[in-house]
C-alpha cells in the first residue's frame, strides 16, 4: 500500500474496526443462538431435533426450497437471457419489475396469495368448488417463498451477462451451433459460478423466510409448519432450548450455503 | 482477483439499477444491440420470463393494488390518515433511512477492508457479511432481542450507561441496520475493486493527504454505489418484519412498524385496510427508490 | 453444469397445482383426520386431550384418529379459518372470533347454544403475576397506575387475552367510587402509560416478563400465570388475585361447512362433547383451566380461589359485539388511549 508508519497504523485501525463491527454486530447474534441451543448440553438440543414435528418441519422446509429454487432459477435464466441478449421495448421496465419483490414487505408477500386464493379471494370460490387447497397448504408456502426469493438468480446473472456480452454465443451460432447447444456449451460454463452463487442465496433465503410463510401457513403442527415457524412455536411453548436448537440447525444450513458459496467464488476466481 | 460473480448478487445488479440499464448496454461495445441478431431464443426466453413474472409477481400484486379501492377514495384516505397508521409509516420509513444512513460508513469501512486489506481470516470475514441474508429473520429477531434486552449480553452494559435499546425505536433501527448492512457492503465492494488506483497514486504524488484523497478522489467515485446500496438497504428495512417485531416493543405511536399495522388489521378481518397500508408502503418505497435513482443519475452524468 | 440443471427440470413440471392431500374425504373409513384450530395458551391442554380422545375414539369406532392442532393468536386463527384453513373445530379465546367466522357462513349462527355452558367447556380469568415477594406491593387494579410500576400486557388489538385484561380493568374502574366511563377511560390510559412493551400475543408478553425481565406485573390468563409459575420455577414469581376480575369463557364450535365437506361431523361433534366429560374436565383443571363440572372444580381444591368476576354480558359491556366495536375496532376507545397530545 502507501507505505509509511502512519498509513500502516491506519490500516491496522481500519482492520480492527472492521473485525469489531463484524464480530459484535453480525457474529454475536449467531453466537447467542448457539449458546442458547447448547445451554443444557448437546443432548436436549439433539432431542429437540429428533422430535417428529421438528423432523416434519425440516422435511417441509427442504421440500419448499427444492421446488422454489429450480423455478426461480429457470425463470431467472430466461429473464437474464432475454434482457442481456436482446433489445426490445419495455426492457428497462422488465428489469425494474424483477427487482420489485425486494422492496415488498414479507407480510405483503404472504398477504397477496391470501387475497388471490383465500376463500374470499379472486379464485377462492372456484378452488373451493373443486376441493383444491392453495393457501394453508404446501402450494401456498411455495408461492409465498417464490415471491420472496424471486429476484435472487436474475439479479446475480443480469449484470454479469451484460458485461460478458454475446460475442461468444454469436461466434458459436456462426459456427452452426443450435440455440440449446450454444446455451449449454457456451453460456452456461461462462456464468456457472454466478448462477450457483445466486442459487445458493436464493436457497438460504427460501429456507429462512418467516413473515411471508407465516401468513399463508395455517400453523398446523407437523403439517404446514416450516422450520422458522416451528421455531416460533417452540419458543411460544417456552421450549427455548428446542427453539434455538432448530434455529441453530437452520443457521447451520445457511452457513453451509455461505461456505459453499465462498468455495465456489474461490474456484470461480480462476474461471 | 476474486470472482466477479461472487459479489455480483447485490453489487452489480445495484450498479445496473443505478445506471439505466439501456444506457449501460449502449456503452458496452461488445454487446449485441440488435433484436434480429443471430442469437435464437428471444421468443422462448421472453415468454418464460413474462409468464414467471406475471404469475408470481404481477397478478398477486395486482390483487393487492385493487383491494383497498373497495373502501372508496375517501375511505382509503381515512384508513391511511389514522394517527397510528401515520406514526407506523413514519417509523418504518424514517427508521429505515436512519438505519441505512448509520450503516453506510460501516458498510464502506467493511468494503474497504475486504477489498484493500490482506490478512489471514479475511475470507471468513467476507463470508460473515452475508450472515443477515442467511440467518432466518425470526431467528435474527430472537437473537437480537436476547442480546440487547436489558438483561442481555450487550443490553446489560448499555443499560448501565443509561441506553435502552430493546423495546424502543432504537431497537427497531438496530434490527433494520442488521438486515441492511450486507446490501451496502455488497454494492460498494465491486465498484471499489474496479476503481483504478492510478488516480489515488497521482493524488498522493501531488502531495494530497490520505483524508484528502479519500474525500476528493475515492468518495466521489464510490458515491453512486453508496447511494444504490443505501437505497437497497432502506427498501429492505422498510418492509422487514421478522427480525424487527421481537425487539420493537410494538407501542402504538412509538415503536409500532407499518408491517405490524398490516398484521393487526388482518386480525380484525379488515382486509381492505390491511391492503391499504400495503399499498401505501409500496407507493412510498417506489417513490424513495425513484428519488434515489434520480439522485444517482445526477451524480454520474453519463 | 448442464448436469446440474437438467434433472432439476423434471421437478418443475407441476409445482403449482399440488392439491392438498388431506382434503380427499372419506376414502378410507379406518382412519380420519381432525383439525382443531386453537389459540396460544391451550397447547399443553389439547396435547393431552388429543392423546386421550384418540385412544377413546379408536375404542369406540375402530377408526384411527389423527388430531392435528394449529395454535396462534385467536384473531389470526379466526382469520385463517375464514380464509380457508380447513378447521373441523375451532377452540378460540373469545366468542367474538367465532362470531366472525359464523358471519361468513362457515358456522351456524346459533353455535353458542349448541353446546352446554355457552359453548365454553372451561373458563379462566385474569390475574396478576408479580416478581417474588411482590416488591412493588401490587394488590389490585388501582396499584397498576402508580408511577414506576411497569405493566406487561399484550396488545388488545391482536390478542384475545389482552382484550379480557383490558375489559377486566375497565369493569374494576367503573365500580370505584365515582367511577363512570370517563374515569374508566382515564384509568386505562394511565395503565397503558405504564406498559413498556406491547407484544402481539399472550405468550410474547409472558416471555418479555419472565425471560427479558421487563415490567413488575404481568396481566395474564390464570392458566398462563400458573403455567409460567410451573415452567420457570415457583421461586421467582407470585400470583396475585385482584378484588375483581372477569369471567373469561373461551368457547368451542364445530365448523359446519368444513365438517360437512370433509365428512367429519360425527367425530368432530364427539370431540367437542368429550370436552365436557369428567376426565376432560379434570384434565382442564390440571392445566389450570377452571372446569365447568362441579365435581372437577371441587377436586381441584384451593387451586382456583373464588373471586368476584363480571361477565362479558354485563351491562357495562353488552356482549362481545358491542364491546369489540366500542373499545377495540379502529377509532375505538383503545385507539384513543394512544392518541397523540393526550
Amino acid at each position: 500500500m502507501h507505505g509509511g508508519r502512519s498509513s500502516l497504523a491506519g490500516t491496522l485501525l481500519l482492520r480492527g474496526l472492521a473485525v469489531l463491527v463484524l464480530v459484535l454486530f453480525l457474529g454475536l447474534p449467531l453466537l447467542a443462538v448457539l449458546a442458547e441451543a447448547l445451554r443444557r448440553g448437546a443432548g436436549p438440543a439433539l432431542a429437540a431435533l429428533a422430535d417428529p414435528d421438528a423432523l416434519a418441519s425440516i422435511r417441509l422446509t427442504l421440500l419448499v426450497a427444492a421446488i422454489t429454487v429450480p423455478v426461480n432459477t429457470v425463470g431467472g435464466l430466461a429473464a437474464a437471457w432475454c434482457i442481456t441478449r436482446f433489445r426490445f421495448p419495455g426492457r428497462a421496465l422488465l428489469l425494474a419489475l424483477i427487482e420489485l419483490p425486494f422492496s415488498v414487505s414479507p407480510v405483503i408477500s404472504g398477504l397477496v396469495w391470501v387475497l388471490l386464493f383465500g376463500s374470499a379471494g379472486w379464485f377462492g370460490p372456484w378452488l373451493e368448488e373443486r376441493g383444491l387447497q392453495i393457501v394453508f397448504a404446501l402450494p401456498g408456502l411455495v408461492l409465498a417463498t417464490l415471491f420472496v426469493t424471486f429476484p435472487f438468480v436474475a439479479r446475480t446473472l443480469i449484470p454479469l451477462m451484460q458485461e460478458q456480452g454475446a460475442t461468444a454465443e454469436e461466434a458459436a451460432a456462426t459456427l452452426g451451433a443450435s440455440g440449446w447447444q450454444s446455451f449449454f456449451r457456451v453460456t452456461l460454463p461462462q456464468i456457472r459460478w454466478a448462477l450457483l452463487s445466486g442459487v445458493l442465496l436464493c436457497n438460504a433465503r427460501a429456507m429462512g423466510e418467516f413473515g411471508a410463510v407465516s401468513v399463508v401457513s395455517g400453523h398446523i403442527r407437523g403439517e404446514t409448519n416450516t422450520m422458522p415457524l416451528h421455531i416460533e412455536i417452540l419458543y411460544n411453548e417456552y421450549q427455548f432450548v428446542g427453539a434455538f436448537a432448530v434455529a441453530a440447525l437452520l443457521a447451520l444450513l445457511a452457513l453451509v450455503t455461505l461456505a459453499a458459496k465462498m468455495v465456489l467464488e474461490r474456484r470461480g476466481g480462476g474461471a | 482477483m476474486m470472482a466477479a460473480c461472487s459479489t455480483a448478487f447485490t453489487s452489480r445488479a445495484a450498479d445496473a439499477m443505478a445506471a439505466p440499464p439501456s444506457a449501460a448496454l449502449r456503452t458496452r461495445p461488445g454487446s449485441l444491440a440488435s433484436r434480429r441478431g443471430p442469437l435464437p431464443g428471444f421468443g422462448l426466453s421472453l415468454g418464460v420470463a413474462l409468464f414467471w413474472l406475471s404469475a408470481l409477481v404481477l397478478i398477486p400484486l395486482g390483487a393487492l393494488l385493487l383491494r383497498p379501492w373497495e373502501l372508496g377514495v375517501s375511505g382509503l384516505w381515512r384508513s391511511l390518515s389514522e394517527p397510528r397508521v401515520l406514526a407506523a409509516l413514519r417509523l418504518s420509513f424514517l427508521g429505515a433511512l436512519t438505519a441505512s444512513a448509520v450503516t453506510l460508513p460501516f458498510g464502506l469501512l467493511l468494503a474497504w477492508v475486504l477489498v484493500r486489506d490482506r490478512f489471514p481470516g479475511r475470507r471468513l470475514l467476507d463470508a460473515m457479511v452475508d450472515l443477515p441474508f442467511a440467518l432466518p429473520t425470526a431467528v435474527a429477531g430472537l437473537a437480537l432481542t436476547a442480546l440487547y434486552a436489558p438483561n442481555g449480553w450487550l443490553g446489560a452494559p448499555l443499560a448501565a450507561l443509561g441506553v435502552k435499546v430493546a423495546y424502543t425505536p432504537l431497537g427497531v433501527i438496530l434490527a433494520m441496520a442488521f438486515v441492511g448492512l450486507p446490501f451496502i457492503v455488497r454494492t460498494v465492494e465491486p465498484v471499489l475493486r474496479d476503481l483504478p488506483r492510478e488516480a489515488e497514486e497521482a493524488a498522493a504524488t501531488l502531495g494530497a493527504s490520505r483524508p484528502q484523497i479519500l474525500w476528493r478522489v475515492v468518495l466521489p467515485a464510490l458515491a453512486p454505489a453508496l447511494l444504490a446500496g443505501f437505497a437497497m438497504a432502506s427498501a429492505r428495512a422498510i418492509g422487514e418484519y421478522g427480525s424487527v417485531i421481537f425487539i420493537a416493543g410494538n407501542m402504538p405511536m412509538v415503536s409500532e412498524i407499518a408491517p405490524l399495522v398490516i398484521v393487526t388489521r388482518l386480525e380484525q378481518f379488515d382486509y381492505a385496510g390491511a391492503a391499504a397500508v400495503g399499498l401505501a408502503m409500496l407507493a412510498l418505497s417506489f417513490l424513495l427508490l425513484l428519488a434515489l435513482n434520480l439522485a444517482t443519475r445526477f451524480w454520474r452524468p453519463v | 453444469m448442464p448436469r446440474l440443471l437438467v434433472p432439476r427440470r423434471s421437478v418443475l413440471t407441476a409445482p403449482l397445482a399440488l392439491p392438498f392431500l388431506g382434503t380427499a374425504a372419506g376414502a378410507q373409513p379406518r382412519s380420519v383426520q381432525l383439525l382443531n384450530v386453537s389459540y396460544d395458551p391451550t397447547r399443553e391442554f389439547y396435547r393431552d386431550f388429543n392423546a386421550a380422545f384418540t385412544t377413546r375414539w379408536k375404542e369406540r369406532s375402530g377408526e384411527t384418529l389423527r388430531a392435528n392442532v394449529s395454535h396462534g393468536g385467536s384473531g389470526r386463527q379466526a382469520r385463517s379459518v375464514i380464509d380457508g384453513l380447513p378447521a373441523d373445530v375451532v377452540t378460540l379465546a373469545l366468542a367474538y372470533d367465532i362470531d366472525a367466522i359464523a358471519e361468513r357462513g362457515l358456522i351456524a349462527p346459533d353455535w353458542q347454544s349448541r353446546l352446554p355452558a355457552n359453548s365454553a367447556p372451561y373458563t379462566s380469568t385474569i390475574v396478576f403475576l408479580v416478581r417474588k415477594g411482590n416488591p412493588k406491593n401490587i394488590r389490585d387494579w388501582g396499584d397498576l397506575i402508580r408511577p414506576g410500576v411497569g405493566v406487561i400486557t399484550p396488545n388488545p388489538k391482536t390478542s384475545g387475552g389482552a382484550r379480557w385484561n383490558y375489559l377486566a380493568g375497565w369493569a374494576w374502574a367503573l365500580r370505584q367510587p365515582g367511577g363512570d366511563e370517563k374515569a374508566a377511560e382515564a384509568f386505562l390510559m394511565a395503565l397503558f402509560r405504564n406498559v413498556p412493551v406491547l407484544d402481539t400475543g399472550a405468550r410474547g408478553s409472558t416471555t418479555s416478563f419472565v425471560q427479558r425481565g421487563q415490567g413488575d406485573v404481568l396481566l395474564a390468563w390464570e392458566n398462563e400465570a400458573h403455567l409460567a409459575f410451573a415452567e420457570f420455577g415457583a421461586g421467582q414469581f407470585d400470583i396475585v388475585y385482584p378484588s375483581l376480575s372477569i369471567l373469561a369463557e373461551p368457547p368451542v364450535a364445530l365448523v359446519d361447512r368444513n365438517v360437512d365437506r370433509r365428512g367429519t361431523r360425527a367425530v368432530a361433534e364427539a370431540y367437542l362433547r368429550a370436552l365436557y366429560e369428567p376426565d376432560a374436565q379434570a384434565l382442564a383443571a390440571r392445566h389450570f383451566y377452571r372446569p365447568r363440572d362441579a365435581a372437577a372444580l371441587a377436586a381441584a381444591g384451593s387451586r382456583f380461589p373464588a373471586l368476584e368476576m363480571v361477565t362479558i354480558d354485563d351491562a357495562a359491556f353488552g356482549g362481545w359485539k358491542q364491546a369489540q366495536a366500542r373499545h377495540f375496532d379502529d377509532g375505538g376507545v383503545f385507539d384513543r388511549l394512544y392518541q397523540p397530545g393526550r
